[in-house]
């Protein structure tokens, strides 16, 4: 059928398209330097900020700041995120907690996290648990308010099913409740990872001996502009593929959402 | 029985003086012009609404079985469950083994056709596929009543006469204690063993009104006999009234 394998063709050029025009930019980029054009004080070319990433691979420096910088976010991810679930749907189901709690939240929320860098390296130390805790701090309210927001567009009716057909407390929470409110969940979810990125690079530049804003900022102190390339292009690529991860695990968590078109 | 509810503008009376009495076995259909309770009745029969004064009563003679089950207008199934857990969802609430109450279910989802639809989602279904698998949740819970508002209301009227077919059929095998509401005459007629007319808000009893069509029934046919045609201008003519009152009512 011709029209099926123009179909084909039309998508393939498609694809071909998107992967040539970043590959045409570079090569640009590459000319320019080569031609003189682009100051190496200020814009690296694409070959000099591969040989700096190689260097710091081959050093061990790369993956060191890479793992480094991980641990932090995933920590402070996970424990912001959990009690940020928990609050949220309680907050969700019952109106005298959310009565109790929302004006804390309200008043919270909006702080810019970073600014708390300093009071929470006071109390914590200038170690790891610093670090972690302003990630927390910066996913537990993003996370807890989808998942109110999310208890609250569930359907009325469903909660009037559940009731008449009986439901024990556990069973509305696993079988009403969280499957509900899961969209909103990861709707959360993804706005703290985008957060978490940001706070962790903000907090090593500052605060850190290791990890991939320190990389950034060391690279700018003693002028590397190479490695400051490759640490803003590794920690994009991190985010991108931590997305990625984080949507695979929304699909398998919600099968029923798969076939919408 | 009455019931009014607060509300910040003030007090709405929604049901006054209702003394029904429901045989055991007897499909009720109880029609009355929108706004008039109907929902708030059933909702009180239900369990999911309190009345303000007077007593419901509900004769229950094996514990194990639920008292009732609600069968809802519009949009009641779960998106999250597939066909095959929302049809066993009320039995999972009652504690049913999972091998027990998917074979309870799959035998009533294959009673209405839906076998091969067991593991799909409820925004693969049709309209008229959903409200059938809300039939079968709650017949497969065994109450001693069934309660239903308005089941088939947002159904084209093709798919409302096939679905009422079929809820006789599931219906027919167990002869459950049923309490229909519509606003459609002839719904209650081809369904009712007894209908009562309500006046409009605040609702009261109005009329009751036997229906002597033998069973099972055959609804194509029945709609086609001329006492049917008969009957349904009788109860317009008392629904009428009430109807052109309600309208009044309205700001
Ligand atoms: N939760 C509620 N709060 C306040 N008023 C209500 C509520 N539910 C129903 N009503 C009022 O009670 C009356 C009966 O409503 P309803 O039972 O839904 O009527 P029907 O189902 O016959 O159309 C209406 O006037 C409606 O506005
Ligand atoms: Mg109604």
């Amino acid at each position: 059928m011709t029209w099926g394998k123009d179909a084909l063709s039309l998508e393939n050029r498609e694809r071909l398209l998107s992967i040539a025009s970043p590959v045409a930019l570079l090569l640009v980029w590459q000319l320019m330097s080569w031609a003189g054009l682009l100051d190496p004080r200020f814009i690296p070319s694409p070959i000099g900020i591969g040989k700096a990433a190689y260097a710091l691979l081959r050093s061990g420096e790369l993956l060191q700041n890479i793992w480094v910088s991980l641990i932090r976010i995933l920590a402070g991810f996970v424990i912001g995120a959990v009690p940020g679930i928990l609050i949220g749907l309680a907050m969700g189901v019952s109106r005298w907690v959310r009565a109790a709690i929302d004006p804390l939240v309200a008043a919270l929320f909006p702080i810019p996290k970073i600014s708390l860098l300093p009071l929470i390296m006071l109390y914590l130390g200038i170690g790891e648990a610093s670090k972690i805790a302003l990630v927390a701090l910066g996913v537990v309210f993003l996370v807890l308010i989808n998942a109110m927001a999310g208890v609250l567009a569930i359907d009325p009716i469903h909660f009037d099913v559940a009731k008449n057909y009986g439901a024990p407390r556990y069973k509305l929470w696993t079988r009403v409740v969280i499957p509900g409110a899961l969209p909103m969940i990861f709707v959360g979810m993804r706005l703290g990872i985008g957060v978490a990125f940001i706070v962790i690079v903000a907090a090593e530049f500052v605060a850190a001996r290791s990890g991939i804003g320190y990389l950034i900022w060391t690279s700018w102190e003693t002028l590397r502009i190479e490695n400051m390339f490759v640490g803003i292009i590794t920690i994009t690529v991190l985010g991108v593929l931590t997305t990625l991860v984080l949507h695979e695990i929304e699909r398998l968590a919600m099968p029923w959402r798969r076939e919408h078109a | 029985m009455s019931k009014s509810f607060r509300t910040r503008r003030g007090e709405t009376h929604a049901l006054r003086g209702i003394n029904l009495e429901i045989g055991v076995s007897e499909f009720l259909c109880i029609v009355g012009p929108s706004g008039c309770g109907k929902t708030t009745l059933l909702r009180i029969l239900a369990g999911l609404e309190t009345q303000t004064s007077g007593t419901v009563t509900i004769a229950q003679d094996d514990p194990s079985r639920p008292l009732n089950s609600m069968v809802f207008q519009d949009h009641s199934l779960f998106p999250w469950l597939t066909v095959l857990d929302n049809a066993a969802f009320g039995l999972e609430m009652r504690g049913v083994p999972r091998t027990e109450r998917y074979e309870k279910s799959r035998a009533l989802l294959e009673s209405v056709g839906l076998t091969r639809f067991s593991e799909y989602y409820p925004h693969q279904l049709s309209g008229g596929m959903k409200q059938r698998v809300s039939l079968v949740r709650a017949f497969v819970t065994d109450p001693e009543v069934l309660l239903m508002d308005e089941p088939f209301a947002a159904l084209d009227a093709q798919n409302k006469v096939l679905l009422q077919d079929e809820l006789l059929r599931i219906w027919e095998a167990s002869r459950k204690t049923v309490v229909y509401i519509t606003h459609s005459i002839e719904e209650a007629l081809a369904l009712g063993d007894r209908i009562i007319v309500m006046t409009s808000s605040p609702g009261q009893l109005k009329e009751t009104i036997p229906v002597e069509f033998p069973r099972p029934r055959n609804i194509f046919e029945l709609r086609a006999r001329p006492e049917f045609g008969a009957i349904s201008a009788r109860i317009w003519e008392i629904l009428e009234l009430e109807v052109l009152k309600a309208r009044e009512a309205q700001p």
